[in-house]
């Protein structure tokens, strides 16, 4: 039984530590599709971000500049993509795949030195401080970025229902022409669309990097970044469902390592693909050759 | 018919300033897409810009609405030559457009559409205030009602016009410019929104300037009528004094009447004898239902039945089933329930039953629907027959010599504009790829089955009486026509027999001979 409960708490745990960099990612893009594009190169943000968030914390002595300039770094990768993404005959979707593979090559090029030294990491909040049980202590250091996290979804749902930028993101992504017409520019509003979606997924990876596992590796992402925008699908594009979206998948990522912490060894390898199948299934689920997505930004996919 | 209040048009203070054109003349490169026009619309009256497509009218607005500028000439609002270099301009002299294709964005509620097309939307919207401001502006001041908190997806295409001319009186345009604003109302809708229109420029509160290619809207709705002709003026006057020959005259040019004439006679001519049930039932459409893109049924338990050698119309607003109702008998949608029969044989549209059927569609949007627009014109007509000899060797190997050769005589025939057999068919006008697969449908086999989808659409005077006459023939040789269309003057034309579909179902039927037009009209807005 009370093996049952340590389970339980380690997956709860797990899906708050393991949920931050989905929602990160999540939003990122849930913001960008907003505006009428899809960015595949959140997963190359998110590696360079984890790099430049280490990189520059173990060069400063700092964490939180660390995250700063993962931020900036999301941010001119955005601006790459939104730039291709616009040219004329390009394709959002082969330029995502070609920046994801960019952002990952460079993270992994300039992140070579950085694989052995040490940087400070990001505290955790000890917010289970009041209990002598060890694994509750452990279940409840929570890291600040992740209260950021929920900040920006509640943020982002305001943001985008009751502010002009709000509006005029979901007018470029639903009705293109109807945007042109009211003299939006879409070019623009894409454009910072991008970069702030691509400056989050980035802090993502500062939060990889500096804070759970807390290390810079090349696998540090398990293609993290990818499944974020399947999530984005399964929360209907709208960032309170990411959060919850996010949470989920991060419950389902520690299933594997709860089990073996409580002694369970039957099916490790089996149970770390959780978060995998889980985008599979969703994927399934949510797609139809008979009906398009209900929430679906009209513009996504249509090359306008 | 509803009537604005009284005390409601009182409150449109600011009257309309009068609007001139003085030798407005716009190139791109070479070309001259409006040369030397000019125009007045004096406060509270009606300017008809009538004219065929690619004449010029769409180029004039648009240099008034400031999204290209003039390369010469002059605007005068309230008798001052103003700059309209951006749509913003236009909107400071109280200049709105209406737009034929709608503005609204369908994932919004007509409120947060209604704010977004402010000017000055604040940084952030407190939406009590904003909904409270808007309802005051619907109880007082709005000449028609529409529903603030519904999805604009969720109106009805007479709704949303609505919408878009509401959203023009909130921000306080006085002249308003209506590009073909009931293309997509039914009569009944058109009707209404256009006296709504004229009552509103009657009391002096608002000047329109309409663009249309239908007689009937000039003459009942506008006070003056400018026609263009290639980019130049063809004539201009009250429209009191004018006829509608004289219209047309100057609408098509000198060479009209030799054009139309000998065409005429085979749209109207000979009618098959024969009465309809001794002829043979070409196509069964058995209680057919249909899910649209949204997995909600558009088409409901639709049964028709169409015999060799007649047109059989099925009339209706956009929107209504008609797109799924044709993706289903051209087998790009799958049906939910129900069943095809050809020739009294079930037809599952697989390439051996379009053979064995000659069962040939004519989608709408062909260059969407019906084409592969990277191929070339010779590639495209071919699609129907490229794997049978002699195009294709053992049914495998194409000869691209025998597709071209083949493509030569029907380029010739059908009088496709093209630079050749191997120019890509989406570098072709809308005209000329229609043409194509008029072509490639018509002419490769003893056809059986012909169903088309709006062949006009869009389409200039000449080309329409093209496809009519080809449709016609077809008809005389018979061939079973299905002929989907939400012009109705399209179907009162070529039609032997019409439906009329109305939210997914079948909701009326008539032979045109005797139809009614006010009759289908309530049929198609749902209350028959």
């Amino acid at each position: 039984m009370e093996s049952f409960w340590l389970v339980t708490l380690a997956i709860l745990a797990g899906a708050v530590r393991g949920g931050t960099p989905f929602l990160f990612v999540s939003l990122g893009e849930c913001l960008t599709e907003k505006s009428g594009k899809i960015n595949l190169g959140q997963e190359g943000s998110l590696l360079a971000g984890a790099m430049t968030a280490y990189a520059v914390s173990h060069h400063s002595g700092s964490p939180w500049y660390g995250v700063l300039a993962a931020m900036g770094t999301g941010m001119a990768l955005g601006l790459l993509f939104a730039w291709l993404a616009q040219l004329p005959r390009t394709n959002d979707i082969a330029v995502g795949i070609a920046l994801m593979l960019f952002g990952s090559g460079i993270a992994f090029f300039f992140g070579k030195p950085y694989i052995q030294p040490s940087a400070p990491l990001l505290p955790g909040i000890p917010l289970g401080a009041w209990s002598s049980s060890s694994q509750i202590q452990a279940a409840l250091r929570i890291c600040p970025l992740f209260f950021l996290g929920l900040l920006t979804a509640f943020f982002l749902a305001w943001f985008l229902r009751s502010t002009r930028w709000g509006l005029q993101i979901r007018a470029a992504g639903d009705q293109p022409s109807a945007a042109r017409a009211l003299g939006i520019s879409l070019k623009s509003v894409r454009t910072w669309a991008a970069m702030a979606g691509s400056g989050l997924a980035a802090v993502g990876g500062s939060y990889l990097s500096l804070y759970y596992p807390g290390a810079w590796t090349e696998a540090i992402s398990g293609g993290q970044g990818l499944m974020a925008v399947a999530l984005v699908i399964f929360a209907r594009w709208d960032p309170k469902m990411c959060l919850v979206a996010s949470l989920l998948f991060g419950g389902a990522q520690s299933v594997g390592p709860a089990l073996q912490a409580a002694g369970i060894q039957t099916g490790y390898y089996l149970w770390n693909a959780s978060p995998y199948v889980l985008t599979l299934i969703v994927m399934i689920i949510t797609c139809s050759t008979k009906k398009s997505l209900a929430g679906a930004p009209g513009a996504l996919a249509t090359g306008e | 018919m509803t009537l604005i209040p009284p005390e409601n048009l009182e409150r449109f203070t600011q009257a309309p300033a009068s609007l001139e054109l003085y030798r407005i003349t716009k190139k791109f490169g070479d070309f001259t897409a409006a040369d030397e026009i000019s125009l007045t619309v004096p406060p509270g009256t009606v300017h008809a810009l009538l004219g065929e497509n690619g004449a010029g009218k769409s180029t004039l607005v648009k240099c008034v609405m400031g999204f290209h500028p003039a390369t010469s000439g002059e605007i005068m609002v309230g008798g001052h030559v103003q700059e309209i270099q951006h749509p913003s301009d236009a909107r400071k002299y109280g200049i709105g457009m209406v737009y034929q294709h709608f503005t609204l964005v369908p994932s919004m509620t007509v409120t947060e559409n209604l704010v977004l097309s402010r000017p000055d939307v604040p940084a952030a919207v407190n939406w009590k205030q904003e909904t409270a401001r808007l309802e005051e502006f619907m109880a007082t001041e709005a000449p028609f009602k529409v529903p603030l908190h519904k999805r604009a997806s969720e109106l009805a295409a007479g709704e949303k016009q609505k919408t878009e001319i509401l959203k023009q009186l909130y921000l306080k345009s006085r002249i308003l410019i209506l590009d073909e604003p009931t293309s997509v109302l039914t009569p009944a809708e058109a009707t209404e929104v256009l006296a709504l229109l004229r009552q509103m420029t009657v009391a002096g509160k608002l000047s329109i300037i309409i663009i249309t290619h239908k007689f009937r809207e000039v003459f009942s709705f506008a006070d003056d009528v400018t026609v263009l002709r290639r980019g130049k003026l063809a004539g201009q006057g009250k429209v009191k004094e004018l006829d509608r020959d004289t219209l047309a005259a100057m609408m098509m040019g000198g060479a009209s009447e030799a054009k139309r004439a000998p065409s005429a006679p085979p749209a109207t001519g000979p009618k098959p004898t024969a009465p309809a049930s001794t002829r043979r039932t070409a196509l069964r459409v058995k209680q057919l239902s249909v899910l649209g893109d949204n997995g909600i049924t558009a088409v409901k338990d639709v049964s028709f039945e169409l015999a060799a050698g007649e047109v059989l119309g099925i009339a209706g607003v956009a929107g209504n089933g008609q797109r799924e109702l044709m993706e289903v008998l051209g087998g790009q949608r799958p049906a939910a329930s129900g069943t095809l029969e050809a020739h009294d044989q079930p037809y599952r549209g697989t390439r051996r039953d379009i053979l064995t059927h000659q069962f040939h569609t004519l989608p709408e949007e062909p260059l969407r629907n019906a084409c592969a627009p990277m191929l070339s014109v010779a590639e495209n007509i071919a699609l129907r027959t490229f794997d049978q000899p002699p195009q294709a060797r053992w049914k495998w190997l194409l000869n691209f010599r025998a597709i071209r050769k083949s493509a030569l005589p029907l380029i010739e025939a059908y009088s496709i504009k093209t630079r050749g057999p191997d120019t890509p068919i989406r570098d072709l006008s809308g005209g000329n790829v229609q043409r194509a697969i008029l072509a490639r449908e018509l002419s490769t086999r003893p056809i059986k089955i012909l169903v088309v989808s709006e062949p006009c659409f869009g389409l200039d005077f000449a080309a329409t009486d093209f496809v009519h006459q080809k449709i016609t023939e077809a008809r005389d040789r018979g061939v079973a026509v299905l002929v989907v269309s939400s012009d109705l003057d399209e179907l009162l034309k070529i039609t032997d027999r019409l439906l009329v579909m109305s939210g997914g179902t079948i909701t009326y039927e008539t032979p045109t001979a005797t139809a009614d037009v006010a009759v289908i009209g309530s049929h198609m807005a749902g209350h028959g």
